[in-house]
This record gives C-alpha cells, sequence and structure tokens, in this order.
C-alpha cells in the first residue's frame, strides 16, 4: 500500500484567512493557496506516514465526515504530492 | 569610464575582503554592477560579511546574501522534488554544479547564485528519466524541431525542461561534455565514484567537480561568467587539495583544461597549487585577459577576444561541417554573435 | 558610457549612463530637485546604449539595460530617451528589488499614513494619486510602493510621474503650477508626459508611512464598492508584486502582515472626481 506523509510541521507557515488558509512552505519557498479538506489532511498526517484508509479512518475520528469517500481523498492526496506538501511513500 | 577598469576589482576584493577598505564610492560603485554582471554578487557579499562599509553597500550587499539564501532554498528544492520523480526508478542521480556545492554544504556554494538544475544520470536510462520528469509535471521548454535533434544528437544532456507549476528548469546530462567534443570524459567513471548525500542524491567525487568545472569553463563554453566558474574551481581546490587531480584529469582527457583552471584560479584568487604547475603557457595572458573584460558599469569588453573566443568554443564542441550549419541556422533565426 | 548621471528615488540610488548626451540632460532638469544615491554608491545601475556604434548617430535607437535585464527589451527612438530612462529604473525595480516588498501600486500619505492603490494597467492609479497630490496628499508614488518586511511600513518611490493619453489634460488642468517633461507621442503607451512631483512629495520621499488603506480601483465602470477580504487581497496584491517570491517568508509575512491588518475595497468609478470622492469618503470611513 502506498503511505503518505506530510511535510514536516516545522517546515509549514500555516495561517488561516478568512475563507482560505495560506501555507508557506519553507523547504520549497512556495506559498500554497488552500482550501478544506488541506489543511485538515496535513494535520492528521502529523507526522506519520499513512494509507488513504488509514488516513481516512483518523479523519473520520475527527470530523464529522458526511462522504468518507477515499478516491475523492486520493486525488486531493495527488494533487498534495505534486505540490509537494506531501510525499509518497 | 576609462580601460583602468577591469573585472580585476572583483578577484581583488574576494581574494582579500579587507583590500575593499580602501575604495571610495566609485569603486564600491564598480565592484557592485561588476560583481553582479559576473553573478558573483552573493558570493562577494558573504566574503565580505562583518567587515566595515559605507551603509549604502552595507544594505546591497545584505540584500544580495538574503537572495542568495532564498535561491539556495528554491534549488534544493527542485533537487528533491527531481528526486522523488525519479526515486522509483531507484537509478543514481548525482547533482552538478551549483545545487550539488549547495546540497553539500560546500565553500564553493556559499551565496553561489544557482540557474538551473543539472542532473547527471547514466546514458542508458536517460530515456526513463526523461519519460518519469515529464510524468512529474516538467515540459519541453523549445518546440524548435532543429534545436531540439540538435541537442538530442549531439549535446551531452535531454533538450532543457522546464516545470509548468515551477518555472524552474532542469537540464539532465548523460556525459559532462557534448558528444561531439573531441574529448570524451569517462561518464561512467563520474558515476560511479559519485559520493552519497542523504536521501539517495550524490555528488560528484571533488577531484571530478573540479574536471566538470574546468571544462565548464574552458571546453563547453564562451567563458562567459568565467571568474564565476573559476571561483568554484578556486573554493574545490582550497577545500580540497590536488591530490589525485592530476591523474583523473588525465583519465577524462581534461589534463590542460584542469591545469589551466587551476593556474588561472592561482593567478586570479591565489588558489594553492604545487609550484611546478603554475608555468604559464602562451595562451594563459589572453585567458586571464579575457577573464577581467568588464567596463566600470560591468560591461564586458574586448569584443573582438570574445568573438575568437565564442568560434574557439564551437570548434572545440562541434566539427566543422556540422559547425557551419549549427552557426548558419543560428544567424537565419536572428542570433549574432558578440 | 560616454553621459552620467545619479539620483536618488525613495530609499533606492540609481546610476544612469547613457551614449547620448539628451537623456541625460532631461533626467538632470527634470530631477533636478532630487537628491543624490545614498554614500555615493547607487543600489542599480541604468545602461541606455546604441547597439551598434554608428547607431548613435544614425536612426539612433536606445538600448535599455542595466544591472538585471530581460533578454528581448525593445529599443525606443531617442526622442523617447526619457522613457527608455525611466523603464531601465523600473525594470531595475521588478527584476532587482531585494529589501522591499514591491507592489505595483500608488501610495499617498496624509497624516503619516499611507492609502495604496493598486489594479491592472489602465485602472488610474498613476491619475489618482496625482489628483490626490493636488488635493493636498503627499504623492508617495504612482509605480510601485514598497513595504518593510521588517516594519511592516510603506516606504515611497516618487520617480517622475507618468500620466497617458487621457489622463494628461484632466491632471493638467488640476496642476496648472506643476512641471512637465516633453510631450511623448507614439509611445509603446500612446501620449505619455511626465509630470513631477511636487516640492514637499521630493522633501519626504525618505519618510515611511504606516498602510491603512488599500483600494483596487477599476476605470469606466458604474461607482461600485465592495470590501475586499484579506484572502482576496492577498491573492491579488501577490498578482501586483515583482518580488514577493524572491523575498520568500519575509514577503511572506510583510504580505500577511498587510491584508491581515489594513481594511481593502475594489471601487469602480466612471470618472476621475467619482473615484476621488470615493476615495476621499472611504478614507473617512475606514
Amino acid at each position: 500500500m502506498t503511505a503518505y506523509r506530510a511535510a514536516p510541521p516545522a517546515t509549514l507557515r500555516i495561517v488561516p484567512l478568512d475563507a482560505l488558509t495560506l501555507i508557506y512552505h519553507r523547504a520549497s519557498g512556495i506559498t500554497h493557496i488552500v482550501d478544506a479538506p488541506v489543511p485538515e489532511i496535513l494535520e492528521a498526517l502529523g507526522e506519520e506516514a499513512l494509507t488513504v484508509d488509514g488516513l481516512l479512518a483518523r479523519l473520520a475520528e475527527r470530523f464529522d465526515l458526511a462522504d468518507a469517500d477515499p478516491m475523492a481523498l486520493a486525488v486531493r492526496l495527488d494533487e498534495l504530492v505534486t505540490a509537494g506538501l506531501v510525499e509518497r511513500r | 569610464m576609462g580601460n583602468a577598469v577591469s573585472a580585476a576589482i572583483l578577484t581583488r576584493a574576494l581574494r582579500d575582503p579587507a583590500s575593499t577598505a580602501g575604495l571610495d564610492a566609485n569603486g564600491w560603485t564598480t565592484l557592485l554592477a561588476i560583481a553582479r554582471a559576473e553573478q558573483l554578487i552573493g558570493t562577494l557579499a558573504h566574503r565580505l560579511d562583518g567587515l566595515p562599509m559605507p551603509q549604502a553597500a552595507a544594505r546591497i550587499l545584505a540584500d544580495a546574501r538574503a537572495s542568495a539564501e532564498q535561491g539556495r532554498v528554491a534549488a534544493l528544492w527542485e533537487a528533491e522534488m527531481a528526486r522523488r520523480a525519479l526515486a522509483p526508478l531507484g537509478m543514481p542521480l548525482v547533482l552538478l554544479k551549483g545545487t550539488a556545492f549547495v546540497a553539500a554544504g560546500l565553500s564553493a556554494g556559499m551565496g553561489r547564485h544557482i540557474g538551473d538544475l543539472d542532473i547527471l544520470v547514466p546514458r542508458e536510462r536517460i530515456g526513463e528519466a526523461e519519460a518519469a520528469l515529464l510524468v512529474a509535471g516538467w515540459e519541453w521548454v523549445k518546440p524548435d524541431p532543429y534545436d531540439d535533434a540538435y541537442y538530442r544528437r549531439w549535446m551531452h544532456e535531454l533538450p532543457p525542461l522546464i516545470h509548468r507549476e515551477r518555472d524552474r528548469m532542469i537540464d539532465v546530462h548523460h556525459t559532462i561534455l557534448p558528444l561531439t567534443a573531441r574529448i570524451r570524459p569517462d561518464a561512467e567513471g563520474l558515476i560511479a565514484d559519485s559520493l552519497p548525500l542523504e536521501n539517495n542524491l550524490r555528488i560528484l567525487n571533488p577531484n571530478d567537480m573540479l574536471c566538470h568545472a574546468a571544462a565548464h569553463l574552458f571546453a563547453d563554453g564562451d567563458l562567459a561568467g568565467g571568474l564565476r566558474n573559476l571561483w568554484d574551481i578556486h573554493c574545490l581546490i582550497a577545500e580540497f587539495g590536488t591530490a589525485g587531480l592530476e591523474a583523473r584529469a588525465a583519465h577524462h582527457g581534461l589534463s590542460s583544461a584542469v591545469a589551466r583552471a587551476a593556474r588561472q584560479a592561482n593567478h586570479h584568487y591565489g588558489t594553492p597549487i604545487p609550484e611546478s604547475w603554475r608555468v604559464w603557457d602562451s595562451m594563459d595572458p589572453l585567458f586571464a585577459r579575457r577573464l577581467l573584460a568588464r567596463d566600470g558599469w560591468g560591461r564586458q569588453t574586448r569584443k573582438l577576444t570574445r568573438f575568437a573566443f565564442y568560434l574557439r568554443s564551437h570548434q572545440l564542441r562541434m566539427p566543422p561541417l556540422m559547425l557551419a550549419r549549427h552557426l548558419y541556422t543560428k544567424w537565419r533565426k536572428g542570433h549574432v554573435p558578440g | 558610457m560616454r553621459h552620467v548621471t545619479s539620483l536618488r528615488i525613495g530609499p533606492m540610488g540609481f546610476r544612469i549612463g547613457s551614449d547620448w548626451r539628451a537623456p541625460i540632460a532631461a533626467l538632470d532638469d527634470l530631477y533636478r530637485d532630487y537628491p543624490k544615491p545614498d554614500g555615493g554608491i547607487p543600489d542599480f545601475n541604468v545602461h541606455l546604449f546604441a547597439a551598434r556604434p554608428w547607431r548613435r548617430f544614425i536612426r539612433p535607437s536606445v538600448h535599455i539595460a542595466g544591472d538585471f535585464v530581460i533578454p528581448d527589451a525593445a529599443p525606443l527612438p531617442l526622442e523617447m530617451g526619457l522613457l527608455a530612462a525611466e523603464m531601465g529604473m523600473n525594470l531595475q525595480m521588478a527584476l532587482g528589488q531585494r529589501r522591499y516588498l514591491l507592489l505595483h501600486a500608488s501610495a499617498v500619505e496624509r497624516d503619516g499614513k499611507a492609502l495604496l492603490m493598486t489594479g491592472i494597467s489602465g485602472a488610474g492609479k498613476s491619475t489618482l494619486a496625482a489628483l490626490l497630490m493636488a488635493r493636498g496628499w503627499r504623492l508617495m508614488g504612482d509605480e510601485f510602493a514598497l513595504v518593510d518586511p521588517a516594519t511592516g511600513l510603506i516606504h515611497g518611490f516618487p520617480r517622475l510621474i507618468s500620466l497617458k493619453n487621457e489622463a494628461l489634460p484632466v491632471v493638467q488642468a488640476a496642476l496648472p503650477g506643476a512641471r512637465f517633461g516633453e510631450i511623448m507621442e507614439g509611445t509603446p503607451k500612446g501620449t505619455l508626459r511626465h509630470l513631477v512631483p511636487d516640492a514637499r512629495a521630493i522633501a519626504a520621499m525618505a519618510e515611511p508611512a504606516s498602510p491603512e488603506l488599500i483600494l483596487f480601483p477599476s476605470f469606466g465602470f458604474a461607482a461600485e464598492e465592495r470590501e475586499v477580504l484579506p484572502s482576496e487581497a492577498f491573492v491579488r496584491l501577490t498578482q501586483a508584486s515583482t518580488n514577493y517570491m524572491s523575498l520568500g517568508e519575509r514577503g511572506f509575512d510583510a504580505l500577511t502582515g498587510l491584508v491581515k491588518a489594513v481594511p481593502a475595497h475594489a471601487i469602480d468609478y466612471p470618472d476621475t472626481d467619482t473615484a476621488i470622492a470615493q476615495v476621499e469618503r472611504l478614507w473617512g470611513t475606514r
């Protein structure tokens, strides 16, 4: 199973503004402008490597997920991999 | 701005930072303009850090240090993203030039300007590397079919790729000189003797880094930006010495380039090299003057010399007929050397 | 370079060299009340040069270069030498500025507090800044505003105000006593004339101001105003900055600090009188 690991929290500056959240990624020097559930995904991953199912279970514990769809989560994760905020392990 | 001005003001400041104490406002203006033109202002800023100087110069150099630091972050990130893209292939990925220096924390990387990411991969696996990079978001820079065919047939790298999100270029090399050049460095040896960093990234061993820098300075370019390449050579020799360098250079067929690079570095930057290496040949004065050809605004002077070097570098890279065809194609597209 | 001058605009010093006398003479005239670079050491150099020696005389065309260059900067005819010099200085700022977060914005100051106006080209930020100067605001700049990441304060860049086409008669009427440069017809931006900022703007050019209000004006629409949320202001200001990425975390801090602390509004306006009234009212109710 592919596991996903988030960028170490110390490398991220997360600033929530009104509708969106800004993430400054110190390792890349890139600013990401993101919406839910990206901050939640990064927080749930923490410093662990999790599979999609593992991450989904953890998100379900913390949030009231109406539609726990692993495919949708995998798509989000792939976007974060492209952005460099999450690494595939 | 008379002919008395040359980039010697920059080499002197790099070699002996305390010598800048004697500069007046015009001297600082010239030094900073030339350092920018040679893309050595970040290096200069590190060399001069903490020395007394006019406020205005101190501010400009502080900006240059911050800028170089941001450049370092961006360069290391490109290397990391290339590593992630190629990781599933399990092939060795060797960082070259500036990115290698900062990744390994070498003195040559202090404040260094870093442009594209240059990496070396095994020649027989370059197609796989290309495919993996395309999947990971890199794209062809130029659709020009002549340039593309030229790169693929004759150069030592893939046509440059640019990342569509980050707008940064990567040059994927399989050796350190074009296949058209008479000299064929031992590309397999470069990879076999490379050194691991963390995360599967690799760098050339120090003597190969020196061979590459020398090849880049004399055999693979028109000497433009030569003082920065020469500073790399100075730092590498100062940090690692010259033990085994002669033999390694001979192995790659780069003896004369490495020897000349060492002589020029010794001449301009006071690089410690063995006494027996310091005998100049008839071309050395020409190279020495060409490297310093800048006016007080940082603009290149000695245009006739520059043209001679331009042709010379193409002659080294390509057999004559191919050279003629190449220049004709370039000129038709409006590109004028010099 | 045969002809040379140097000057300071706000906190930034420039040295400009030229193969011809005319552009330098125009700069020396219009910038005559400006100070010299701090300590005699400019932050940036600009070169105006002929591509071939004979082009100094035959159909002279002015190439623009400097410490920072773009490879395909189109040359200008010699009659537009002053414009070439201005473009050269702008280019250095846009490509080389690393001390301040550079915003493509005009700025005016009142009571030590700065109003920033930014928008796409043609939104009228230069015109509005000139008209506000005519109404007693201190002009801080019509093109660039500089955010100091260390303090959050705005530093001005009061270069010559660049007035285009329809804006010219409006501003000339509002500032009958002001000094203007030569009228340049047929520039890449149409008819263009430079206006010298007033004595107060020049005298106070080194004084920063604390940001108080951000406006995103759009010309050519019915009068309308709406509040701009910090997230939208952040996105629009990163697009209005040439060096946000280069500054790294300092840029991030400067910009998040700015949009969190300073209210922002978008204003649509059909004519400049309406815009000035909108600006004054928003300033009063901020």
